[in-house]
Formats: C-alpha cells, sequence, structure tokens
C-alpha cells in the first residue's frame, strides 16, 4: 500500500518494528484493561458514556497500530533494531540528568545547583575547555536571574538557604 | 476605523512593545539555530508567560511564532542546513545561489519575500475580520465538533505515506486526555487507581517533553557538525527590488499561506509546496528550481511567512488550533480564562485585531533588526550541537518545574521526552499526538453538548454549515482513499514482474495469472508465444 512508512525516502529502518510491535502490544493490552478502568453509567446516551473516549482512544491505538504493524515490510528482527534501541537508552541516560538536577533543586537551591549541573553535564558531554565549562557558567547564572529574579517564575527556594543569615535569607529564597 | 483605534489603545503599553521586541527578535535567534525552533522556544516559554498579561503573554509567543522563520532561511541559505522545519523547502534554491557566491542576494530575497507574505496575510486577515466575524456566531457547538473532526483527519492525511501510525498517535493523544477524572460523571478513567493520575495528564507536561526534552535528547546524543560561513557583504535592500520583478508568484504564494494556514491541519507544508510547484509550472525557466532559482525561493519564504497570521484565524474563531504551535497558545488562552470562539469574535473583537496588528508590527521590527545585524546573527550558526542540547534541558526544567512545582510532572515529561526522542529517530509524526489531545477533548465537550437536542444522526448535520463541513470530511476521506487504492494499484503492478524465495508458489501463480489478463501481461505473452530461431551467428 502507498501507506508503507519505509517507502519513504530517509527513512530510519532499524527499530520500526520494534517500536510498532510495542505501540500495539500496549494498546492492546489499554483496550483489555477498558473495562476495568472506565465506568458504563446507565441512564446516560451512549455518545455522553465516559467510556465512550477512552473506548476511540484505545481501540483507535490498536487498530491503527496494527494496520501499521502489517505495512511494515520486515517482520523479523535483526541486529541493527537492537543496535537502534541501544540508542533509545542513551536518551534514557540525559532523562536521568535531567531527573536528578530536578531532584536536587528543591534541596540545594536553584542557583547553585543549576552552576553545578551545567558545567558538570558540558564535561559529561566532552567538552574539556576552560571556555566552554565558563561560557556553561554564565549560561547557568543567566538563566536563573532571568527566569527566577526578573521574570519571578515559580520554582521555590532550596532548603539550604535556611541556614543563610537572616538578611540574605528571604532575598536568596526570592530570587535565587 | 474605531475597532483599529481602541485595538492599538490595547497596544500602547510599554509592556506589550517590549513584548513585541523580546518576541521578534528571540524569535529570530532562536529560528537561526538549527536544532531549536520555536516549538522547543514557545513549550518552554509557556509556563513563564502565565503570569502575564493575556495580550503580552501572547504577543511575545506570537512574536516567536511569526519571526523563527525569518531566522531559519539563513542557516538554509548560508549552510544548506534549515533552521525550522519550514525552511526545509529554501535549502532548494537558497544552497545553490550560495554556492555560486550569491548569498547576500539569496538571503535579501529571503527576508523580503517573508516580509511580503507576513504583511500580505495580516492584511488581508484584517479586512476579513467582519466578516469572520458575521460566520464565526454561525457555529454552534455540532459544527465546531466537526470543524474539530476534520482537522484531526486532515492532519492524519497530512501525513502521506504515514497516515496509519499519524491516526495511531492521535488516538494515543486522545486517550492521553481522556485520563483522569471526567469531569461530568466524576469517574475515574485509566487512573489505575494512582493519585497523581486523578488530575489528568498536563497537554503542557506533554508538549515539554514531546517537543523541548526530546529535542535536547537528540542534540545530547548526536555530534557536533563544523560549520563554515559565508561572509555577507552589501546592503539587503537589492531584495525587495528583485521580488518586486515577481508579482504574480509572491501574490499567489501569500494567497496559499493564508488559504492554507486557515484550514486546521494544513499548514506552511501544503502551502509551501502548492506555491513552489505553482512557480515552477508557470516559470519561463522550470530547469533552474533546485539549482538557484529566485521564484523557487520567493514561493518557498512567501507562502511560510503568510501562514502564522492564517493559522490564528480557526484558534481565535472557532477554538480550534490547526498545529503544535497554535495548540500550545491554546493553553495561554485557557489559563487567562480567555475563550477562544465564536464569542471572542463577538465580544472582544478589539482584541482579536489588536493581535493581528501586533503581528504587523513584529514583521516591521523582524525586517530593521535583519537589515541591520544579520552579519552577527549568524554567528549563532556555531553553537555547538551538544552544548545546545545541554542548554535545552536546563531551560526545559524551568517550563516544566514552574508549572506546578511537581517532580512527577518533570518525571513524566522526560518519559514523553524518550518517547519524542525515539519518534524523532524514526521519523514518526510527534503533531498528531498534540492535536489528538487538544482535539480530543474539544470534541468530547462538543459532541456531548451537540448530541442533547438531537433526536435521528440527520439532526446533526441539518444546519448549513454542519452539512458543508460534513461533506468535506466525506470528500477528503474519500480523495485519500483513492490516493492510497492508486497507490496499492501501482505497487502491485511493479511487484508482479519481480518474484522472490519468500513468496510462495500459489502466490507466484496467483499473480502471474492476473498479470496475464493485464495489457501488459497480453504483451509479454505475445512476445514469449512468437517463436525466434537462435542466431547462431552463421548465416
Amino acid at each position: 500500500m502507498s501507506d508503507d512508512p519505509q517507502a519513504n525516502s530517509g527513512y530510519r529502518k532499524a527499530g520500526q518494528i520494534l517500536f510498532a510491535i510495542g505501540f500495539t502490544a500496549m494498546a492492546v493490552l489499554l483496550v483489555a484493561l477498558l473495562g476495568d478502568q472506565t465506568v458504563w453509567k446507565a441512564k446516560v446516551k451512549f455518545f455522553g458514556q465516559p467510556r465512550f473516549w477512552p473506548a476511540i482512544g484505545v481501540i483507535g491505538m490498536a487498530v491503527f497500530g496494527a494496520l501499521h504493524l502489517k505495512t511494515l515490510k520486515r517482520y523479523r528482527f535483526s541486529r541493527y533494531d537492537l543496535r537502534e534501541a541501544r540508542v533509545w537508552f542513551e536518551a534514557v541516560e540525559y532523562a536521568l540528568w535531567f531527573l536528578v538536577y530536578v531532584w536536587v533543586v528543591p534541596i540545594a537551591g536553584y542557583l547553585p545547583v543549576t552552576m553545578v549541573f551545567a558545567p558538570l553535564l558540558t564535561w559529561r558531554l566532552g567538552y574539556r575547555s576552560r571556555k566552554m565549562l565558563w561560557i556553561s557558567v554564565i549560561f547557568a547564572v543567566a538563566v536563573v536571574v532571568l527566569f527566577k529574579t526578573m521574570l519571578q517564575v515559580k520554582i521555590p527556594g532550596g532548603l539550604i538557604y535556611e541556614y543563610l543569615p537572616a538578611g540574605m535569607r528571604g532575598f536568596f529564597i526570592l530570587n535565587f | 476605523m474605531d475597532l483599529i483605534l481602541s485595538s492599538l489603545d490595547i497596544l500602547a503599553r510599554w509592556d506589550v512593545v517590549l513584548a513585541l521586541l523580546v518576541g521578534s527578535v528571540g524569535g529570530v535567534l532562536i529560528g537561526a539555530i538549527p536544532g531549536v525552533g520555536p516549538a522547543v522556544a514557545i513549550a518552554i516559554l509557556l509556563p513563564a508567560t502565565f503570569s502575564m498579561d493575556p495580550i503580552v503573554g501572547l504577543t511575545v509567543l506570537l512574536g516567536i511564532y511569526g519571526s523563527s522563520m525569518y531566522g531559519g532561511s539563513i542557516p538554509a541559505i548560508l549552510i544548506n542546513t534549515p533552521g525550522t522545519a519550514v525552511n526545509a523547502l529554501t535549502t532548494y534554491d537558497g544552497y545553490p545561489m550560495t554556492t555560486r557566491g550569491e548569498a547576500r542576494r539569496a538571503i535579501a530575497l529571503a527576508y523580503s519575500s517573508s516580509f511580503f507574505g507576513g504583511i500580505f496575510s495580516v492584511i488581508c486577515l484584517i479586512l476579513f475580520a467582519p466578516v469572520l466575524a458575521k460566520i464565526a456566531p454561525m457555529f454552534g457547538s455540532r459544527e465546531i465538533f466537526l470543524a474539530a473532526l476534520l482537522g484531526i483527519i486532515l492532519v492524519i492525511t497530512a501525513h502521506r505515506g504515514q497516515t496509519l501510525i499519524a491516526a495511531a498517535l492521535a488516538c494515543f493523544g486522545v486517550w492521553l486526555n481522556t485520563i483522569g477524572l471526567e469531569p461530568v460523571k466524576y469517574t475515574k478513567r485509566f487512573t489505575f487507581d494512582q493519585s497523581w493520575l486523578s488530575s489528568g495528564v498536563n497537554l503542557i507536561v506533554v508538549v515539554l517533553g514531546l517537543f523541548a526534552l526530546s529535542q535536547a535528547f537528540i542534540l545530547l546524543q548526536g555530534e557536533d557538525e563544523k560549520v563554515r560561513l559565508t561572509k555577507l557583504r552589501g546592503s539587503f535592500f537589492q531584495g525587495f527590488r528583485e521580488l518586486a520583478r515577481h508579482p504574480r508568484v509572491a501574490g499567489i504564494s501569500a494567497t496559499f499561506g493564508v488559504v492554507m494556514g486557515m484550514v486546521p491541519g494544513v499548514g506552511e507544508f501544503t502551502a509551501q509546496f502548492m506555491s513552489y510547484s505553482y512557480a515552477q509550472k508557470s516559470s519561463k525557466r522550470p530547469e533552474d528550481f533546485g539549482h538557484g532559482s529566485s521564484e523557487g525561493l520567493i514561493a518557498a519564504e512567501t507562502a511560510n511567512n503568510a501562514v502564522p497570521a492564517a493559522a490564528m484565524v480557526p484558534l481565535l474563531a472557532l477554538g480550534i488550533p490547526g498545529e503544535a504551535l497554535t495548540a500550545m497558545m491554546l493553553s495561554v488562552f485557557y489559563v487567562h480564562n480567555v475563550i477562544p470562539g465564536p464569542a471572542l469574535f463577538q465580544n472582544q473583537m478589539d482584541f482579536v485585531v489588536a493581535l493581528y496588528i501586533a503581528l504587523l508590527i513584529l514583521n516591521v521590527m523582524v525586517l530593521v533588526f535583519l537589515l541591520m545585524a544579520t552579519n552577527q546573527l549568524i554567528k549563532v550558526v556555531k553553537i555547538p550541537n551538544r552544548f545546545l542540547g545541554m542548554c535545552i534541558l536546563v531551560l526545559s526544567f524551568v517550563g516544566v518545574y514552574s508549572l506546578r512545582n511537581s517532580a512527577t510532572d518533570c518525571a513524566l515529561a522526560a518519559g514523553f521526552g524518550v518517547l519524542g526522542f525515539v519518534l524523532k529517530r524514526l521519523n514518526l509524526p510527534i503533531v498528531p499526538i498534540i492535536l489528538g489531545m487538544v482535539l480530543g477533548g474539544i470534541m468530547e465537550v462538543k459532541l456531548r453538548a451537540g448530541m442533547a437536542r438531537v433526536k435521528t444522526p440527520f439532526d446533526f448535520i441539518d444546519r448549513p454549515i454542519a452539512m458543508i463541513l460534513f461533506l468535506m470530511i466525506i470528500l477528503v476521506l474519500a480523495l485519500h482513499f483513492l490516493r492510497v487504492w492508486k497507490g496499492y494499484k501501482r505497487k502491485k503492478a511493479n511487484q508482479w514482474s519481480t518474484s522472490h524465495a519468500s513468496i510462495s508458489f500459489a502466490t507466484t501463480l496467483y499473480r502471474r495469472r492476473n498479470s496475464l489478463s493485464q495489457a501488459r501481461g497480453k504483451k509479454v505473452r505475445a512476445k514469449r508465444s512468437t517463436y525466434y530461431p537462435r542466431s547462431t551467428g552463421k548465416s
């Protein structure tokens, strides 16, 4: 069919089958859970049922996902699929970096954590020059000043600020 | 006239002017950096704009949306890498011009075409606004439901070659939107008895994950590219003179941009494709297209810059976003309790016109900025990709965490970031998920309201606009299935001649029987049935 995604030029073939199987399996699982996770109310019109739209969503996912799987040319796994899956896990590493950053900010404060996080991640990415590390520190300070100090975006002050002298405490909690 | 004066009154504030300046300059910068794009910037800035006035917040976001394409043309022309996705067509003719030493001419032409497209669409829409104000109240719940349905179908069918997975991902978006407590009967839907799922999955968390974090992961995981820039000397004003020599191409391309922008789910790519095809077909030198044709560059840049203003029409008049960026803007409206839809056009027309005038001023500001600062601006292209990934990761934190100070939101956004990373690696579309979420929510509410007074199915489409929308849905679906069927036939026709080991003997025989009964099959049979004595070379 003309809807064959691999007919497109520049398509990455590796990993397509993994994604299609994973997506369809998840959709089928959700269809199986539809009765358990949603409610069918008596004396309510069909289109007003709480189950109606979740059913459209999950059944659509399962049907179109399965059709997409069917249109893929190759049905067998190859080592290229596994290599692609390994690349997907590389993104998980950076997601963990992000989550650690999120976890530490309310404890150690937005400014100090960002000033450490940015050069640390820059170092991890392979930049070793002092120039790049300093640029990352300046960037971190600029982001905090722009969003927290100037735009007053809602980010709580760190627990560590409680140990600061009385005069500085309020200032740091409000601005950094 | 009174309307325009009252609209100008809304804009005559220092914070709006500052927002316009920040939005326009920021948008150009963001557009000029390949790998960032307006979606990432808008997703990050979205929570920051919640604390601003609606007009200020929207002006910043509109500024980024409207000006990023100007900036995106710079790397597209100079280094053959589009700054934003919609500048891809600019590389076709822009980069060949750079390789033959005409970089300044190409950039000047891109600026003037973009400016013309932007101004043309805003003027069209200001003139068109009173008509829209009359049509918009004719849209009731049924019409808005059908328009949203048409929008989602158009988004899916616009992903040619990927419609099945686009439909599956749109349904995924519809499902995501239903998670949590159902607002009418207060029943739980797919919460798995988890308290953090009761309030549902926030659209902005999904947007930030799928657009910003996924892009950060892509850049962090990739490699830095070495960029060599061409020095630009001289003035950029000559572009206007050259543009004036092609009024037909510029006018038609801008019109395509306006019309396509107004149709939900269609947007820049279709407008550009149609303008470029038209310009090529009507050109005296069609062979130059793709090799540095000035007409090709004008068509591409005029069409894409005419879209942002037009894309605001379905959003403002019906509350239906046609693409991911306007879907993000919709959340700004909701946060400020300004509900886009027919009532907005009836009661706050000055607000709508103020947004259009803001876009008009924005185009002028961007042009002035670019004419003065292009040589300095092009240096941003040199920022290393991986370092840029780190910057986006740090900025994404502001976007997600400032929303509700929730670590759960951040974990969810990280999860969607990984999903977006996988989708981008596989070249699968992300936009259907966002539009599925937004339009799914609209369809649920409007269908429930619309069905309340409907006794027979025909009652649903007995009003003129509902009938027109219904016929349009049927037409779009029919055209799509026709295209799929033709593609299927073409593929089958190519297939019969190539048999390989995985095809069973019965299939081979079945195909052979089919092919023999077709025209080409008959010709082949006739050829093979003729006896040619083997030539031995000896006479």
